[in-house]
């Protein structure tokens, strides 16, 4: 194993050669996993799957996974140098989040060999997307709530029933990360145990999630006497919250995991989101003092959103700072976005209400935008929660007392109580 | 604040820290509430020798940085300020020796020598300001033969009673002109005016007709517009740096009146509705030290970003700052509001510092513009 790994600045420059040999420009398809219809966006997927291929093929996929699964078994730096030289370039965004981090990420860590086996290298070569299905309809914050559960039976399978929620593009996915209930007489944190399983099967439904903006990427996943053999069972029985604390250590990586291929710089907004000028030009304000200032604070306030996202992944490196750290920027990075839908809403006016479907996509449309502002500090876990991690664990002020600590799952009180 | 410092950098910072702390404590300050200069002439030419005014020269000037980035360092000593509410021109006197650095003259070459020991002190008239219509210029200067005339008023002008010379901006036909002058220069009058801050003096400087020689130029005539761009980004990123000081040192103070005061027989810090609001002023407070340091870099590197981050930066601090300093005294209740109480000292520094170099609007509508010329080059 003592085989020389080669230099970044090689593996840089081999990358920079290969990618102007085969990848074309960014596109729309890129830069925003917006599609206008089921369409475009099957055309997409295909698209993307060929890219992965595409990569794997040209020896850059995978770079910080091992050779054996199909990876390149380099370092974190070769990842970042890639990705420096992608800016401006196609490549399979649909793969980055949530397949490679935190999906691919977690069965690295914690899948058996037969299953990393089966698995990394489909993920690699473009075969396999995957979701993660962790949020429930009955509550999406307290993720240790959950209740979907697996009973195992006499043969030793798995049979699970259930519901996830929120789940990103589910229905042209391949495989899923879930976590469920398999013990109902312990805590919760004890009972829990994480599962992969297909999606597309008997027993599994798949509906989709219409938001208020008409659009529906999110679904909603209903399981019924699902079947999964215990080889499809990832870490100990009852210990799936030790794999589920990392998984979601993965998902806050997101897009900043050494796993993920994406580019570095070099990426304009989404073509989608009407730029502040834009807006102000279409009605009329450019010359408005009072426009200017908003179009000002809208681009303050995206500057410090990366700042400050710099600032606490340095502090991470550095060891000065704690990870709970990021929900610092969980929360500023969701209000920031509240405030700036809202600016983007004034600075319309009357004009956010309504579009040309001739000359602008629904995604255009300012309004809408503002109707679904508070998505930003909903998704991935409210800002509720986030602000409780800080005051708490940043802070270190007294935890809120909770009704479920060192009782059994079964015993939580879950009900409404106030119908008399 | 940089998580990362150099062993010079932490000396330097130290070292001024620990003479604040022992010359400017909030008790001293309090003391010198009526003196009509906040601060003893030692206090500044101390201050002088640890570095206070040097880090914007060069060294063949007499000045010098630690890390090679003069304002990064100089970023650092204003957060103590800022920490400390301490008095004393720190941002006029390092614009001053800014704009003094690549001239010339025997005048500017004199005062930048004394700027530097901390034997004068030159205070900034911004007469006319980027963020501004030159039609909006409270100060214009014209040429009259071999001489310039600066007619017009600057309020609020930081140790205006207190300095040795004016650095003035003026509009000129054609864009904006500065000079240097001497407070005794006739037709100058400096009126101190009452303020709300306890640690830092201001004044309101009058020019009529006040006449100096074209040798007090700094450049050229109205050809000064890209010299004061910089000069508002360097004292954009030294105010931003003092806030987010203030900002700490607010934030802890209210953070442990949360753990000591008991209410219903809890700790306030026990309340979810106060945590949550704790948690909100923390994420002002990251982004703060994340935006200030981003601006001093980008500034300190004359970085293409520096314009951008420097506004940003500016105008977001002059609202989060006062915003978390208030939540501090809420928080605080009714002992929040009093003079007895150390926080004011802070709500004050951040208040004012909001209001210098040009408000969050102006630093927001200069934002503004660059993002629609951004757009139309595009």
């Amino acid at each position: 194993m003592s085989e020389a790994i080669e230099s970044v600045e090689a593996f840089r420059a081999r990358a920079r050669a290969w990618i102007k040999a085969n990848l074309g420009p960014m596109q729309g398809w890129d830069m925003s996993q917006h599609c206008e219809n089921d369409d475009e966006e099957r055309k997409a997927v295909a698209r993307d799957r060929a890219l992965q291929r595409k990569l794997f093929d040209g020896g850059f996929s995978g770079i910080c996974f091992p050779k054996e699964y199909g990876g390149q078994g380099l370092t974190p730096d070769h990842n970042r140098a890639f990705n420096e030289e992608l800016a401006g370039h196609e490549y399979p965004s649909r793969f980055a989040v949530p397949t490679f981090s935190p999906c691919a990420s977690t069965l690295f860590e914690f899948a058996t060999a037969e299953q990393k086996a089966a698995h990394l290298p489909a993920i690699l070569k473009g075969d396999e997307v995957w979701v993660q299905l962790l949020s429930e309809p009955g509550g999406g914050s307290d993720v240790a709530g959950i209740s979907t559960g697996a009973m195992r039976d006499a043969q030793g399978d798995w049979i699970l029933n259930g519901s996830k929620v929120w789940t990103s593009r589910a229905w042209w996915a391949d495989w899923g990360l879930i976590l469920v209930r398999t013990n109902w007489d312990v805590p919760k944190h004890s009972g829990m145990t994480v599962f992969i399983v297909p999606l597309h099967q008997p027993g599994i439904e798949i509906h989709r999630i219409e938001r208020l903006n008409g659009e529906s990427e999110a679904c909603q996943e209903f399981f019924t006497d699902v079947r999964i053999p215990d080889s499809d069972r990832m870490g100990e029985i009852d210990a799936g919250w030790t794999i589920g604390q990392r998984w979601m250590y993965h998902e806050r990586l997101g897009h900043n995991s050494p796993y993920v291929t994406h580019p570095i710089g070099g990426q304009k907004a989404s073509p989608h989101e009407p730029s502040t000028v834009g807006i102000a030009r279409k009605a009329g304000r450019l010359g408005d003092p009072a426009a200017r200032e908003l179009i000002g604070e809208h681009r303050a306030l995206g500057l410090i959103t990366q700042k400050l996202q710099n600032r606490i992944a340095s502090a991470a490196s550095s060891g000065r700072g704690n990870t709970d750290l990021s929900a610092v920027d969980r929360v500023f990075r969701a209000v920031a976005s509240i405030r700036r839908s809202t600016i983007a809403y004034e600075l319309a006016g009357a004009g956010a209400s309504v579009w040309d479907e001739d000359e602008e996509s629904a995604a255009e449309a300012v309004g809408m935008n503002f109707l679904l502002r508070q998505a930003a500090a909903i998704g991935g876990g409210t800002t509720e929660i986030s602000r409780n991690v800080v005051a708490e664990r940043v802070l270190g002020m007294p935890r809120e007392s909770s009704a479920d600590k060192g009782v059994a799952y079964r015993d939580i009180p879950k009900g409404p109580k106030r119908a008399g | 604040m940089w998580h990362d410092l150099t062993s010079e950098q932490e000396l330097l910072r130290d070292t001024t820290s620990r003479y604040l702390a022992d010359k400017a404590s909030l008790a001293k300050q309090r003391k010198m509430r009526d003196d009509p200069v906040g601060f003893t002439p030692d206090y500044w030419t101390g201050g002088a020798e640890l570095g206070w005014t040097m880090l914007l020269a060069s060294e063949e000037d007499g000045g010098g940085s630690v890390s090679g980035r003069g304002l990064v360092d100089l970023a650092m000593l204003a957060y103590e300020f800022g920490k400390n509410a301490a008095p004393g021109p720190l941002v006029d006197c390092n614009v001053a020796v800014l704009a003094l650095g690549r001239q010339s003259g025997d005048l500017q070459r004199q005062v930048l020598g004394e700027l530097l020991t901390g034997q004068t002190i030159v205070s900034t008239c911004l007469g006319a300001a980027p963020w501004n219509m030159p039609c909006e210029a409270s100060v214009t200067i014209r040429q009259d033969g071999d001489d310039l005339v600066i007619d017009g008023t600057v309020k609020p002008v930081e140790s205006g009673a207190q300095a040795g010379y004016l650095l003035v901006t003026g509009a000129s036909a054609g864009g904006m002109t500065q000079v240097l002058v001497p407070v005794d220069a006739p037709g100058v009058t400096v009126k101190p005016l009452k303020g709300i801050d306890v640690s830092r003096r201001f004044a309101k400087v009058t020019f009529e007709g006040t006449r100096v020689p074209a040798t007090a130029l700094l450049g050229s005539f109205a050809g000064a517009d890209t010299a004061v761009t910089r000069q508002v980004q360097h004292a954009a990123v030294i105010l931003a740096a003092e806030s987010v000081g203030a900002m700490d040192a607010a934030f802890d103070m209210t953070l442990d009146w949360t753990f000591n005061r008991y209410t219903f027989g809890r700790a306030l810090a026990s309340y979810q509705a106060l945590k949550h609001r704790m948690a909100d002023m923390k994420s002002w407070l990251e982004a703060s030290h994340a935006i200030s340091d981003a601006a001093a870099e980008a500034v300190a590197d004359g970085d293409d970003s520096a314009a951008e981050l420097a506004s940003a930066a500016k105008s977001y601090i002059g609202v989060q700052g006062p915003e978390l300093c208030q939540e501090g005294v809420q928080l605080h209740g009714g002992i929040g509001v009093t003079y007895e109480h150390d926080l004011h000292f802070f709500l004050r520094r951040v208040t004012l510092n909001a209001l210098l170099f040009g408000t969050s609007a102006d630093h927001r509508r200069m934002l503004g513009a660059l993002q629609i010329d951004q757009e139309k080059a595009a």
